[in-house]
């Protein structure tokens, strides 16, 4: 029923698809706005300067010996992913039940653009991470070699939340107005404003609970050369991502039958 | 022979009043009873109830029915996008199903993009949009606008585009839902042009149309769909004929119109019936060609109305459209209708069609019709023959739907002289 081989088959088939629907995203997003994609930019640096002032001048919340710019912009950006991944795979079946009451391909393909397109978002924002970098000369370090498989980490993560969300939603209509309110939370519980290291010994099994901990502080310490990856935080984030990846898409074929039925 | 499509006592029950449930809602319920069955109390309804039928390879097959027969369930479970509940179903080869065109265009995006979107989403690869690119503009006759947004075109381009890029799918079996049913005459020939291309294509194609006529023309076979089960299963013609018959109800006098699921609008004012009547509003028995006749249409109001406009629209029986009419086209305004039945008159001087069964699709709606009040209430009209010609020849259904009076002569020095007398015409049939 979960991942059978069959299925992976066809999903291969649909890769196009999965492209497609992506490029229609990124197209229209970026269509429909007067600034475009400068919204890729400004959303993630106008976030980063408020985090500076406030948390950083105003609250002195330490941040780890590293610039406070860069240490929240490095969060922040797969932070966003995760949170408009989460949100638009989630809507992902609901916003576009004409296509699921009227043509057939695998319905996973929804979310999985959605995931794909957001990508570009997350690109501008690494590159003008890089900017900052270079600003604050900082040199890469060799652990950037580790960045592209935090990526597909981050992803796959995304997807499960996401894919389990989309699912949820075409069968319960209340589930839409809860996805904010947790994403508001999860920034809190996730060590974007602070150091997972100020977290007490005691409460960091909390903090490896949150599968969004390992990648997201892996993000910021791959990037800046002298702070150490806490891997044991990693692992935890990669074990856990696979079980929910595996759930998710699990429960979303499961569901995915009654789909056009009841959206 | 070889089956492209195999289905096996295929059922679908769907739940009936609310679809969609809230969380809490399931969080009670199985507070209440962790480990009973629940939703014990839910409805169901038959959509599909064991249908079984065979379609061979290169087979046009059309499926009619009325509205909530099941045409759509089943295409639906042919295009993989539903589940049947039991049953079973096998296709084979590569299935394109067309419930609607142009499926997942985007408002915002140029009519060369929604090519490849929906090109993409109806399974074709990029390298086949590719190719057929050109014929598919071509096709659309949206050449110039191609870099336009599609928010900018008419819905006629926008369906000529869908069009498009649907008649150059190459499946081995095609599933094909009431695509016909829209646009311009030009563009549904253009449609059924391109069926027929893919019907002498030896393609397996399965087709649901109200389009009588264009079933018939397109399909061998018919599967005629009533509530959820197949009717009759043959030849399209046949299978047509019977469809039609049973639309019937009685035509003698008076006919009370039937509730289809066809029927629209909002019910401030309702047709109850139809009454035909001799000009001198005594009851009739039959209409037959060139009869004089008054068609008196009852309806039932519950509010005032203001500005009601009575129309309606004749059929065939193979639904071509024969013409429409309406009260204020012919300088009829009605200023009100107050609550209560009522009932309001077409006299017909002399009812020019040949002996058939036609249907007239009955209408209230406002003055713009932004409002309908009642809508394709049907009801049907069986003309039977008369003497019209006045020669003892009585033309029949294979001589067409209408007549026009008329007179025909010859040169004096051809007529054969008042003592021949008539004898010809009765040997014709």
């Amino acid at each position: 029923m979960g991942l059978n081989a069959r299925w992976i088959l066809e999903l291969w088939g649909y890769r196009e698809l999965v492209f497609f629907l992506a490029w229609r995203d990124v197209k229209v997003r970026y269509k429909q706005t007067v600034l475009g994609v400068l919204w890729a930019v400004i959303q993630p640096f106008f976030t980063m300067v408020v985090f500076t002032l406030l948390f950083g001048q105003l609250a002195k919340i330490p941040t780890d010996g590293i610039p406070g710019p860069i240490f929240y912009f490095s969060a922040l950006v797969p932070w966003i992913y995760f949170s408009s991944t989460l949100t638009n795979a989630g809507m992902s079946l609901v916003s576009n039940s004409n296509l699921l009451t009227k043509i057939y391909f695998p319905r996973i393909i929804l979310p999985a653009a959605v995931a794909l397109s957001n990508l570009v978002d997350f690109f501008i924002g690494s590159a003008l991470f890089i900017g900052f970098m270079a600003y604050y000369e900082i040199p890469l370090g060799w652990s950037l070699l580790l960045w592209p498989s935090l990526v597909i980490l981050l992803v796959l993560l995304s997807l499960s939340f996401g894919v389990f969300l989309a699912a949820l939603n075409v069968k319960y209509r209340d589930f839409r107005y809860a996805i904010p309110f947790a994403i508001q939370l999860l920034l809190f519980a996730t060590p974007i404003i602070y150091p997972a290291s100020m977290v007490p010994e005691k409460f960091r099994w909390l903090v490896a609970l949150n599968p969004l901990s390992g990648v997201i502080e892996a993000f910021r310490y791959a990037l800046v050369p002298g702070s150490a990856i806490d891997w044991k935080l990693l692992w935890f984030s990669i074990g856990i991502t696979a079980v929910l990846f595996v759930a998710g898409v699990a429960y979303f074929r499961s569901a995915e039958k009654a789909f056009a039925d009841i959206v | 022979m070889t089956h492209s499509i195999e289905i096996q006592g295929l059922s679908k029950r769907y739940r009936i009043g609310r679809l969609q449930r809230t969380f809490r809602e399931d969080i009670i319920e199985f507070a209440k009873r962790p480990f009973g069955r629940r939703n014990k109390e839910a409805e169901w309804i038959w959509a599909l109830r064991d249908v079984s039928f065979e379609v061979a390879e290169g087979e046009v097959v059309g499926i009619i029915g009325r509205n909530g027969a099941g045409k759509s369930t089943l295409l639906k479970i042919l295009s993989k996008i539903t589940y049947p509940t039991e049953g079973n179903i096998k296709v084979r080869g590569r299935v394109s199903s067309l419930l609607e065109v142009g499926t997942g265009f985007h408002e915002e995006l140029t009519g060369r993009e929604n090519i490849y979107l929906n090109g993409s989403i109806l399974g074709m690869k990029k390298r086949q949009v590719d190719k057929c690119f050109d014929a598919i503009v071509a096709f659309s006759g949206v050449e110039q606008f191609i870099d336009t947004q599609i928010k900018r075109y008419s819905s006629g381009m926008r369906l000529r585009l869908g069009f498009a890029v649907a008649a150059h799918l190459e499946p081995d079996v095609l599933i094909v839902d009431e695509v016909l049913a829209v646009g311009d005459a030009g563009f549904q020939k253009k449609c059924l042009d391109a069926m027929e291309g893919l019907r002498s294509g030896g393609r397996t194609v399965l087709f649901v149309s109200h389009n009588l006529a264009a079933v018939e023309n397109l399909c061998s076979r018919g599967i005629w769909l009533d509530g959820g089960k197949v009717r009759k299963d043959g030849g399209a013609k046949e299978v047509i004929l019977a469809y039609m018959a049973s639309f019937a109800g009685s035509t003698t006098g008076e006919s009370t119109l039937e509730d289809s699921e066809s029927r629209k609008g909002n019910g401030e004012i309702r047709y109850t019936r139809v009454e035909y009547l001799n000009p001198d509003r005594t009851p009739r028995a039959l209409t037959r060609s060139g009869d004089s006749l008054v068609i008196r249409f009852h309806y039932h109001a519950k509010n005032t109305v203001p500005f009601p406009v009575f129309w309606f629209r004749l059929f065939t029986n193979m639904g071509t459209l024969i013409t429409e009419s309406a009260c204020d086209t012919h300088g009829v305004d009605v200023p009100r209708v107050e609550p209560g039945a009522g009932y309001i008159e077409v006299e017909i001087e002399s009812l020019n069609l040949l002996p058939a069964q036609y249907y007239f699709s009955l209408w209230i709606t406002d003055s713009v019709e932004s409002l309908v009040y009642d809508g394709d209430a049907r009801t049907l009209l069986e003309v039977e023959p008369a003497n019209i010609y006045a020669s003892g020849w009585t033309p029949t259904s294979r001589q067409g739907i209408a007549y026009f009076p008329q007179r025909w002569s010859v040169p004096i020095a051809l007529s054969p002289g008042p003592s021949s007398g008539p004898g010809l015409p009765a040997a014709r049939r």
